[in-house]
């Protein structure tokens, strides 16, 4: 077969969802940090986003599984782990539509600028820790709704 | 001593404290006071796994004899750890748990954020990658060691016997040897002598906050980061962690 480029396998990914927030991609969620051809081999750099996420593995099973399907042979993922992730690198696209799916998206200030369901703000903190590494839980005050905070970090 | 035998022991020892620990913190899965807690454990626990795997990948990796990080977690006996006597230590109640959290936490966010500035490559990229982790955990342990400690008097005098408890188990993470000495001259690992201060303030800070007596006595119990004398708990501790591996060896899933 021809090499796609990588232009089209950055679009392939983009159409991968995140396992744990399927409204996202794993571009969205920033964790694709480098796509090349070495040879007739793709090498795809993929940044955990918690060094203990359970997703880790389940993603790159993903990913292959994805590449597979375009018609991919050789395939090589390989684990970067600097820089860290931060959440500076989700897509704006990506942040859109965290809200719109009610996770509150990250802040510098550390905390949710609105409530996702009625953008009230009045809000208050449950926990730290939320359904998964990457989230906290919240509360609005004003609707009495819980929410998911996506951890700045 | 040569530098890499060094780093080798540096990150066996690093490893080992986050496994031993996040072991522990997760033995609270399911049995925590209320969801949240829960939630929140469940989740330290796994960043403490996850820094493991990092740290033990990095010892296997300089031992060379293709050890992986999971075969030095489940495929060695109580007197190769080389974690902190602290770490091992039994949960006991909430506060006592939030207590050694609190402690260790305390630790790793002042040390993480100096390893991630180290020359050497592997040392920074993990570092950096788990001081963000410890920051968010010290944080949450902080807090609740506060909120503990200047509550009611009954959850008061829970936390105050926890650092009873705990006080004598502290000393240990000062303690340095000709590895740590290696590493510091090499510049690669700060002496933890430097860092001893900055501790010392920040856990005095966040206790007097919590409105307890800090012990005054320097008695430290020694033995877990040489190994020489870990505690009969660690034992107990890796029959379970271990059981799987050692029971069907090799297992898979
Ligand atoms: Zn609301």
């Amino acid at each position: 077969m021809t090499r796609p480029s990588t232009e089209q396998v950055w679009e392939w990914l983009d159409q991968v969802p995140d396992p744990e927030i399927p409204v996202i991609s794993l571009v969205d969620l920033g964790i694709i940090r480098d796509v090349a051809w070495m040879g007739d081999t793709l090498e795809i750099s993929v940044t955990p986003t918690y060094s203990g996420c359970p997703a880790t593995s389940f993603i790159n099973m993903e990913i292959e599984t994805a590449m597979r399907g375009h018609g991919i042979q050789r395939l090589a993922l390989k684990r970067q782990l600097a820089p860290a992730w931060t959440t500076d690198w989700l897509s704006e696209k990506g942040i859109a539509k965290l809200e719109e799916y009610g996770i509150a998206p990250p802040q510098p200030a550390g905390g949710p600028a609105r409530c996702p369901h009625c953008g009230g703000t009045h809000l208050e903190r449950i926990s730290q820790f939320g359904s998964t590494p990457c989230k906290a839980q919240w509360r609005c005050t004003d609707c009495l709704e819980p929410f998911d905070y996506f951890k700045c970090i | 001593m040569e530098l890499n035998e060094a780093l080798e022991r540096f990150a066996l020892r690093m490893g080992d404290n986050t496994l031993i620990l996040g072991h522990r913190v997760s033995e609270w899965c399911g049995h925590s006071p209320v969801l949240e807690e829960d939630i929140a454990l469940a989740n330290t626990a796994l960043d403490l796994i996850g820094q493991t795997q990092l740290w033990l990948g990095l010892a296997g990796e300089l031992q060379g004899n293709g050890k992986s990080a999971d075969d030095l977690a489940f495929l060695r006996d109580a007197w190769d750890f080389r974690n902190l006597l602290l770490t091992e230590l039994p949960n006991g109640d909430f506060g006592r748990t939030m207590m050694r959290q609190f402690l260790f936490d305390a630790w790793q966010s002042i040390l993480l954020p100096r390893l991630a500035q180290s020359p050497d490559a592997r040392v920074a990229e993990i570092a950096a990658k788990a001081a963000k982790e410890a920051a968010y955990h010290v944080e949450r342990s902080a807090d609740t060691v506060v909120g503990l400690g200047d509550g009611t008097e009954e959850s008061h005098g829970y936390m105050q016997q926890a650092l009873a408890y705990l006080w004598p188990y502290v000393g240990e993470i000062f303690d340095t040897d000709e590895a740590d000495d290696c590493l510091a001259q090499a510049g690669v690992v700060p002496h933890f002598s430097t860092l001893k201060d900055e501790y010392y303030a920040l856990i005095t800070r966040v206790l007097t906050d919590a409105t307890l007596d800090v012990p005054q006595d320097d008695f430290a119990h020694r033995g877990g980061r040489d190994g020489m004398r870990h505690t009969e708990h660690l034992g107990h501790l890796l029959t379970q962690m271990q059981w799987l591996q050692r029971a069907y060896p090799g297992a898979n899933w």
